[in-house]
């Protein structure tokens, strides 16, 4: 291994490296996340897009260390919080870093919540729990989270359980669960999809906001290109659990070098569109996740040459922070209208 | 909540009169009577003439017309001696006084067994889903659940006089009296009842649990960085409940009949073993009372499974 240079290893926060989390179902090994590296520095958010059953949502769960076993598995690779290999943490070690150093906020809202539970216990467990609060104290720090997540009447509300709040509201919770603890990471996996359009803009200025004042780098999950281009700086596009594009926000927006990044790009509806025309998409169907040799977008790709269906692309560098894996990449332009 | 209890009891009204209208139709439907039970010899031959039988029924007031008969035993009940027994001339009432305190000592301590067996086993069966402790938890499981509970009765007793040459006392002796003694009759029928229905309880449990626990919220609260006990007992165990006290307020019945079965076999002097004397004497009075009893315990615990519910689960509300 070559040693790296101490200025770059310092920077980084996270190091997510070759990390391949498998599910076997009836003896067959289903690759959920493939190979996947990416990197994450203090302060940033960063984006992983991709669609339903790409693998976004178990990359989440391998970084927490929650991913259900059985079925699944974390096979291979390192994830580096700070140089310390989460991977090869114990439980009750894990368990230190969960909610403390990375925290989570799921896509449900209506269903991430103990029904039987009120929101004041659901919050203060965790600040009696990594901040040694005793439960006076708790009670107290968790009205004010509530009061800074936006919650109205905190001080009812933290008597009061989940099914009284609305969608929104208990994403608000869960935002001062999460973020009690001044975690290092918080992975928002789809925060608004479940939400209120209305809503999805407030919750999501809320995050933005809310971790930008404690320094907290957010690796934002969507399938909604329209969110990343607000708030991230690097996208990360994921197809069939591989990595297969990633960049800078403008980067991918305007230089996209994947065909099924462009597909993306393209099939996102716009308001200036001529409504009479038809709104664009990616042909065939999400692919199955056995492993199969060569690029596994070439089934739908419209570039695909013989080479694409042999052979795996590497993820190489198109051009500097632009990484992409694709044969065919120098044919792929995005015609701006 | 007041006025959900008193609607229920309002309810409760009609029930009970229509379980006493029943059981007192059927008793006089069915063939043969007190008379029949007292007139008979052994071999089934009649030793009195006719007669004799016209004024034993006279006696007993059974010539009365239906309506008669029915609403003297109504006054009875109300009055609290709810009718004398056709055979010993002691009121119903001082026969369920006397035998009542042995099957509830019983019946709760079954209840106590049946929690603090069913429950963890069904707790650790399903954490450790699929290990060896699952598989033989559910195997004893299912023998428990396959075995009658009278039978059962009979294996322990027999171990227990055979291993220990422990001797169960032949008299009653009432828990507040010398509570050891009262134990030593009633446990080895509470065991016998109570590991029964812990397997029901371990059975329920650990499907109920097995299935909160894919639940979103339980992600959650591993998210938190809780540890996999805490997670289980505040997240999980609290939800899981309500399935596991639906079943333990419904095997209230099974109960009930198990404690005829089990008092039989032990020769206790509880509640059953006086409904099992009642059946076989046609003892109407006795069997009348016993099951207007019955009906109404099992209204009252259901009642308290229902207001359970809501001390559990928030979302249950009776307003």
């Amino acid at each position: 291994m070559t040693t790296k240079p101490v200025k770059e290893k310092k920077s980084k926060l996270l190091e997510v490296r070759n990390l391949r989390t498998v599910f076997r179902k009836d003896d067959e090994d289903i690759i959920a996340v493939n190979n996947l590296s990416f990197d994450l520095n203090p302060g940033e958010i960063v984006g992983l897009v991709g669609e339903s059953g790409c693998g976004k949502s178990v990359t989440a769960l391998s970084l927490m260390g929650l991913v259900p076993d059985p079925p699944g598995k974390i096979m291979g690779g390192e994830v580096l919080l700070e140089g310390k290999n989460l991977i090869n943490l114990s439980e009750n070690n894990m368990q230190k870093v969960r909610g403390k150093e990375i925290s989570m906020i799921f896509q449900e809202p209506m269903t991430s919540l103990n029904p039987v539970l009120t929101i004041g216990e659901q919050i203060t467990e965790i600040l009696e729990l990594h901040g040694g609060l005793s439960s006076k104290e708790a009670i107290k720090e968790a009205i004010s989270l509530l009061k800074l997540v936006g919650l109205p009447d905190p001080e009812l509300r933290i008597n009061e359980h989940p099914h009284k709040l609305s969608g929104g509201q208990r994403q608000r919770v869960m935002i001062a669960i999460a973020l009690s603890c001044n975690p290092k990471i918080l992975i928002a996996d789809e925060p608004t999809t479940a939400l209120d359009v209305t809503i999805q803009t407030q919750i999501l200025e809320l995050i933005q906001k809310l971790t930008k004042d404690i320094g907290t780098s957010v690796i934002l999950i969507t399938h909604n290109l329209g969110i990343l281009a607000r708030y991230a700086s690097k996208i990360h596009v994921m197809y069939a659990g591989n990595l297969i594009e990633s960049g800078s926000t403008d980067e991918i927006f305007y230089n996209p070098k994947h065909p099924y990044t462009l597909g993306l790009l393209n099939s996102v509806p716009r308001l200036d569109f001529d409504p009479k025309m038809e709104l664009s998409t990616i042909l065939g169907e999400v692919p199955d996740l056995t492993l199969k040799p060569g690029c596994s977008f070439a089934p739908r790709c419209q570039l695909a040459t013989k080479k694409c269906i042999s052979t795996v692309p590497p993820l190489t560098e198109s051009k500097k922070g632009h990484m992409v894996a694709c044969w065919e990449s120098s044919k792929v332009t995005r015609k701006l209208r | 909540m007041y006025a959900y209890i008193l609607r229920r009891v309002l309810i409760a009204i009609p029930t009970l009169v229509g379980v006493s209208l029943v059981i007192f139709f059927f008793m006089r439907i069915l063939p043969g009577d007190v008379v029949d039970a007292m007139v008979t010899d052994e071999t089934g031959a009649m030793v009195f003439t006719e007669q004799q039988r016209e004024s034993i029924n006279e006696s007993l007031g059974l010539n009365r017309p239906l309506y008669v008969q029915y609403g003297g035993w109504m006054k009875d009940v109300f009055t609290g001696d709810m009718g004398y027994s056709f055979w010993t001339k002691i009121s119903v009432g001082e026969h369920i006084r006397r035998r009542a305190p042995m099957t509830i000592e019983i019946t709760v301590l079954s209840l106590i067994i049946s929690w603090v067996i069913g429950l963890p086993v069904g707790i650790l069966a399903a954490v450790n889903r699929n290990s060896i402790g699952d598989y033989f938890s559910r195997g004893i499981v299912i023998f428990f659940l396959a075995v009658p509970s009278f039978y059962a009765a009979l294996g322990f007793l027999i171990f227990f006089v055979l291993v220990f040459t422990w001797r169960p006392p032949v008299d009653v002796i009432f828990f507040w009296q010398n509570p050891i003694q009262s134990l030593y009759v009633a446990l080895p029928a509470a065991v016998a009842i109570g590991t029964g229905m812990a397997a029901v309880i371990a059975r329920m449990a650990r499907s109920s649990i097995l299935e909160v626990i894919r639940e979103d919220y339980v992600r959650t609260a591993r998210s938190k960085g809780l540890a996999n006990n805490v997670v289980i007992t505040k997240h999980v165990l609290k939800n899981a409940l309500i399935p596991v006290v639906t079943i333990s307020g419904l095997q209230f019945g099974n109960l009930l009949s198990g404690s005829i079965a089990v008092e039989m076999a032990l020769s206790i002097p509880g509640l059953g073993a006086l409904l099992a004397q009642g059946l076989a004497d046609r003892d109407w009075m006795i069997i009348q009372n016993l099951v207007l009893i019955f009906a109404f315990a099992f209204i009252v615990i259901n009642l308290i499974v229902d207001i359970i519910y809501s001390t559990i689960d928030p979302r249950i509300r009776y307003d």
